[in-house]
């Protein structure tokens, strides 16, 4: 398992754009991944439960990577978060 | 003439007939065998499948009518339709007993009550997105559909339309929408803003406006049934809504005697930007920040208005945007920014009088500007100057932000400083004014108001033609000339044809005007002869 924080600076947070960005980089990757605000969990290929998190800019989350490329899908995932959100 | 005030949704006029929509539900057919839920579960499945299907298929007209909007947006509702929440609750109801009608709508529901309950206003108006989703594939199912359009353009009004229904038509159906269900950040009045499609919110239907003649006004939120002649000619000369007048032009504005005329857009939202260029514009000449800031509980973030800035700039591929610092003041109030109540609003603490005063509400947007200015040529205008003394401050906060900007390393580009000449004290003092800028853009509607002492609603006195209105855009053409500074003009009478051959003898080096204006408006200055 492998995990990271991150704190969202875009200005409107994982709202639908950004959402199903996220959701088309995560069907690409083989690791599961899911994203936790506070104790709120929510798998990060299901657009909806995504933005039903309610993530907003300033929050921070944590995201969980799990599969045998976990490793280098992490280092996707922070780029894509670094760049998107 | 009939009168229902609304809600503006998408900016523009539009003349026509009213359209209800009306919807075919076949009957059900009564004597089919007992279904089973395999057999449901079978019904929705191949429903999202069509629909789906659907979205697919109006890439391309998504593309043409409302460019990289259009796509996004699409390719949103097609991820949402298979979303695997959605689906498996659908078909969790359907095992359960639910037909397939039921359970997709149902599903739908539960979706669209989780985002109304979030805190989050843009969240929320995600609520009506997956209703109208819900009922896409809820009507693939029934067989329902929407009854055929006249087949002359209309007003269309109904209770709600989604994304899909718009680009199912296409623009050249429509004329105009009244809705009864819209919140301004739903996908649908994004949509409508992109396609330049006036839209108004209303609170009810009402029958009897079928067939009827109207005029929608989606910059005021007005709707007028049976318009008299006077009217309707007005709508005509401001908005051409003719196949032809959309086309972008290949000539420039250059009148038949040589000289050459900058037609740039007035825009109050980033996705108006991809309709300003298809009608040929040379640029934005007006982007009013406002929108930005109302709507919501708080002040936007500097992040957030650099993004839509960059937004705009990056769309008008190296064209000039001019964007005009916030104009708000007790007339158009923000809740959060708790302003004192003000006998006579229109005199009072508005635009740059407020800005200088709330220095916590104005850097973050200067900052923003600035950092936009990285990605193409951008100009920034302060709105209701009066005093030498505030374009100075101005300018310095300006010159502030950006030694901010470049001790923290951050990106940005020039950013050329004008200001709105609305006040007849900014006429008056042009002069001076033209020292410290390097452009002029006149407001002609608060220019007008101010100068006669009347406003909008003062009719018989509020006339934009009136010889001192004229007189203080002379005065401050010449001033502006004098100094090396160019003058551009943005108000309503830009648009007004019946002016543009005499605004063009004062010496006005510009006109910017909404984008459905531009070709007319263009065509118009092709044929004047100012020798």
């Amino acid at each position: 398992m492998k995990e990271f924080s991150y704190t969202i600076t875009n200005s409107v947070g994982i709202h639908a754009r950004p959402a199903a960005l996220l959701v088309e980089t995560v069907r690409r990757l083989s690791s599961s991944v899911t994203i936790r605000k506070g104790d709120q969990t929510a798998a990060a290929n299901r657009m909806m439960a995504l933005m039903l998190l309610g993530v907003a800019q300033g929050d921070q989350i944590t995201v969980t990577l799990e599969g045998p490329e976990e490793e280098q899908d992490a280092v996707l995932l922070e780029n894509f978060f670094r760049a998107n959100l | 003439m009939e009168l229902i005030t609304g809600r503006p949704i998408a900016p523009g006029v539009a003349a026509g007939p009213i359209h209800i929509l009306r919807q075919d539900t076949p009957r059900p057919d009564s004597g089919s065998c007992p279904t089973t839920p395999q057999r449901e579960l079978d019904r929705f499945h191949l429903a999202c499948r069509q629909a789906a299907e659907e979205l697919a298929g109006m890439e391309s007209a998504a593309q043409t009518q409302a460019g990289q909007t259009g796509t996004d947006l699409l390719h949103i509702h097609a991820m949402l339709l298979e979303d695997p929440d959605f689906l498996e609750t659908s078909e969790e109801l359907i095992r359960n007993g639910a037909t397939a009608q039921e359970g997709v709508m149902e599903a739908g529901q539960r979706f669209a009550d989780a985002f109304s309950a979030m805190d989050d206003p843009y969240l929320q108006a995600r609520a009506a997105d997956i209703t109208g989703l819900a009922q896409h594939v809820s009507d693939r199912i029934t067989g329902r559909r929407d009854a055929p359009l006249p087949a002359v353009p209309v007003l269309l009004a109904a209770e709600s339309l989604s994304p899909a229904q718009l680009l199912g038509w296409g623009r050249e159906r429509l004329l105009g929408l009244v809705l009864t269900h819209c919140a301004p950040s739903s996908h649908t009045a994004i949509l409508a803003r992109a396609m330049e499609l006036p839209t108004v919110q209303v609170s009810a239907l009402e029958k009897h406006w079928q067939g009827r003649q109207a005029v929608l006004d989606g910059t005021a939120g007005q709707l007028r049934l049976d318009p008299d002649a006077a009217l309707l000619s007005q709508v005509q000369t401001f908005e051409d809504n003719t196949q032809e007048a959309r086309q972008p032009s290949q000539f420039p504005a250059v009148t038949s005697d040589g000289r050459k005329v900058a037609l740039l857009a007035n825009i109050g939202h980033p996705e108006e930007a991809g309709r300003a260029l298809a009608r040929g514009a040379e640029g934005i000449g007006l982007f009013r920040s406002e929108f930005l800031f109302l709507d919501r509980d708080c002040c936007p973030t500097e992040e957030e208005q650099f993004l839509l800035y960059r937004q705009v700039v990056q769309a008008m591929e190296g064209r000039r945007v001019v964007i005009r610092t916030l104009d708000a003041g007790a007339d158009k109030p923000l809740p959060y920014l708790d302003l004192p109540r003000e006998e006579n609003p229109a005199l009072g603490r508005r635009g740059i009088r407020l800005s200088l005063t709330r220095p916590g509400l104005f850097r973050p947007q200067l900052r923003a500007i600035l950092r936009a200015a990285a990605f193409g040529p951008v100009s920034l205008m302060f709105p209701m100057v009066s005093a030498l003394d505030e374009v100075i401050r101005g300018k310095a906060l300006l010159e502030e932000c950006r030694r901010e900007l470049e001790a923290e390393g951050v990106p940005m580009g020039p950013v050329e400083v004008g200001i709105m000449i609305e006040t007849p004290a900014a006429a008056l003092i042009a002069g001076e004014l033209a020292r410290e800028v390097s452009f002029f853009s006149i407001g002609t509607n608060d220019l007008t108001q101010y100068a006669l002492a009347a406003d909008r609603q003062e009719a018989a006195a509020y006339d934009p033609h009136h010889p001192a209105v004229l007189t203080l855009i002379g005065m401050a053409v010449e001033a502006a000339h004098r100094h090396g500074c160019r003058v551009a003009l943005c108000g309503e009478l830009g648009a007004d044809l019946e002016m543009t051959e005499q605004l063009l003898r004062l010496g006005v080096d510009e006109l910017s005007a909404s984008p459905s204006a531009l070709p007319g408006l263009r065509r118009h200055i092709r044929e004047l002869d100012l020798r």
